[in-house]
């Protein structure tokens, strides 16, 4: 059964993103796989905050926020040119850290190189999360929601007022990232479906390492917290430390999600900071159904590509509010959960009936 | 030198004194009642020495190092467990993981191990489960291990709950009203496993209501009133004691007029 439960939540999801690939191609709808790329990038930030929502029983309202910092970071490091003397280059270069890119204009000059640019971003991301969850998560409650919302509402601010950041136009023009020859994360057409299969090999990745997290003393420790904070303290786990580790990762996962998605699209802009965005994954997470993580992300990539195809049209905001909405007021577990209920069921019942007949026969 | 010592501990809420110049020494490997009508502050006790409370003033030392105020999961780590008189068994979970959950300071796998599936970590994962099928087996309760912690009787709840606490190996066992929803075969069960659990080198200090079972299993008594200790003693020093007897037909006088 856990096998089978196993082989449902991997080999599917790597069936179906083979054959969506496979028939987009074929269809001659190889652009349909930029938006599935992209749809990739946030189930990695909606697994992520499934973490925390689902399984730290905490929420955050800033995730957008993350998104952003981890793909600013990237954007300003790689698009920015160093003025450093010759021998620094040339140690810098050789440790991988620096590399000599052509700007828009064509014009050679030295920026971070894509990998250090990475490190940056997850180290800031790092420390960021640190210091507005450490102060929040000793506390009971939803203040993380509270502190989370209002570091979203300031980065988004910043962002949009600060011409180092490019102001409401955000950072354009940068350049892919190369792994060694062999694959470049980059929007160009004949990196497509390279490009699809990096980041659902990272989604499934992110599946695969939260679904072990979750199920080890690490996952228990968290669920023992949502459940009943007071006695998890008492059996010796450190409640504040597991909150904010849950918090680090989720926020450390939409960082990568954000650099990633950034060198795919060759920039970024502020509406990614938004609290609409962030609200718009917490919507996500609750359409799976919290903490089921194969259903956050089987919503989130479905809702998310719909979306990115203008599906929604002008009310695209509209149907995430709505979306969370009718799954708090109808189908709190998600609405996945009736759906994996009746398979269970289905599942249970062959069992059952030899069972009954042995017992029919005894 | 005494395994628990308390001294003076106080505890207010506003300008009420749940707790006012508690004193209490427990013996290593001895089952300490704690006594008193409703609202004599035991429970608040109880979350005082666990580190749900901190304390307003006085000292608590466990083995000579003082305990009072540090945060519960520090408490626990110095060898101090408890359960709880409403049970609170973590229900998302099956009666084996719940233990599981005692055993978390014994594990050692962090973030990276478990995600990554380390094989030490899978190792040390499964030595986990063993060893809290062995503290179900002790508290009776082994063919439970798999059953959701929701779908379990109230007797058997306490019994998974007793395991969990027992499987941090705490030197000293706090049991908030243990017997209570207990039918008397089940509270005789557990009246066993508080003995197998004392002879297992654990000390016990035991809130209850059901003096029959205090009576039966503990080796000394603290009456508290008012968050005042009254009186202390062994179980037949206590039960004729007359400051106890006039608490407890206070309140029954109290109950018959009200």
């Amino acid at each position: 059964m856990r096998l089978f439960r196993s082989i449902a939540t991997f080999l599917l999801p790597v069936l179906a993103v083979i054959a969506f690939q496979q028939d987009a191609s074929a269809a001659g709808r190889g652009y349909y796989l930029t938006q599935a790329t992209m749809a990739a990038y946030y189930v990695v930030v909606t697994l992520g905050l499934a973490l925390l929502m689902g399984h730290a029983g905490q929420v955050s309202l800033g995730h957008g926020a993350f998104f952003a910092l981890g793909g600013y970071t990237s954007a300003i490091l790689t698009t920015r040119p160093l003025d450093l003397p010759p021998a620094a280059e040339r140690t810098l270069s050789a440790l991988g850290c620096v590399l000599r890119a052509e700007d828009a204009a064509g014009v050679p000059q030295l920026v971070v190189a894509p990998p250090a640019a990475f490190a940056a971003a997850l180290l800031l991301t790092l420390a960021v999360a640190l210091l507005v969850g450490y102060p929040t998560l000793r506390l009971r409650g939803y203040y993380l929601a509270m502190a989370t919302l209002g570091f979203g509402l300031i980065v988004y601010r910043v962002l949009l007022g600060t011409p180092f950041t490019g102001a409401a136009d955000g950072i354009h023009g940068v350049p892919g990232w190369s792994f060694g020859g062999a694959f470049t994360l980059c929007g160009r057409r004949d990196h497509r479906v390279a490009n699809y299969y990096f980041a659902w090999g990272a989604a499934l990745l992110t599946l695969l390492l939260l679904r072990n997290l979750i199920r080890s003393r690490f996952g228990r420790a968290l669920a023992a917290i949502h459940d009943h904070e007071t006695a998890a303290g008492a059996m010796g786990v450190n409640t504040a430390a597991c909150k904010l580790q849950a918090f680090v990762v989720s926020a450390l996962l939409a960082a990568a999600a954000g650099v990633f998605a950034t060198h795919f699209n060759g920039g970024i802009g502020p509406s990614e900071a938004g609290a609409l965005k962030s609200v718009r994954y917490v919507a996500l997470v609750a359409a799976g159904g919290m903490g089921n993580l194969p259903g956050v992300l089987a919503a989130s990539a479905g809702l998310t590509f719909l979306s990115l195809r203008d599906a929604f049209g002008t009310y695209d905001d509209a149907v995430f509010g709505a979306i969370l909405i009718a799954v708090v007021t109808w189908a709190p577990q998600g609405p996945l959960e009736p759906l994996g209920r009746a398979l269970r069921g289905l599942a249970a019942w062959r069992p059952a009936r030899r069972e009954a007949a042995r017992r029919g026969a005894a | 030198m005494a395994l628990l010592e308390i001294r003076g501990l106080r505890r207010r809420f506003g300008g009420l004194r749940a707790l006012d110049g508690v004193a209490l020494d427990v013996e290593a490997g001895c089952i300490q009642g704690i006594i008193g009508p409703n609202g004599a502050g035991k429970t608040t006790l109880f979350n005082v020495l666990s580190g749900l409370l901190p304390p307003s003033g006085g000292s608590v030392r466990l083995d000579g190092r003082e305990i009072a105020g540090l945060p519960p999961h520090r408490i626990a780590a110095r060898g101090l467990g408890r359960t709880f008189q409403t049970v609170c068994l973590f229900d998302r979970m099956s009666a084996l993981e719940n233990v599981m959950v005692g055993l978390h300071r014994r594990g050692r796998a962090g973030l990276a191990a478990a995600a990554l599936r380390l094989p030490w970590q899978r190792a040390e994962e499964r030595r986990l489960a063993a060893e809290a099928a062995e503290w179900l087996a002790f508290a009776g309760v082994a063919d439970l291990a798999d059953r959701p912690a929701a779908a379990l009787s109230f007797g058997r709840r306490r019994l998974v709950e007793l395991a969990r606490a027992l499987a941090a190996r705490p030197r000293l066992l706090l049991l908030d009203e243990p017997a209570s929803g207990l039918n008397p075969r089940e509270t005789a069960e557990l009246a066993a496993i508080v003995r197998r659990t004392r002879d297992r080198g654990v000390t016990v200090l035991l809130v209850e209501h059901d003096m029959s079972l205090v009576m039966d299993v503990c080796d000394r008594v603290l009456a508290l009133h008012f968050g005042v200790p009254i009186a202390a003693g062994t179980p037949a020093e206590i039960q004729a004691d007359p400051r106890v007897i006039a608490v407890y037909l206070g309140e029954e006088a109290g109950h018959a007029a009200g």
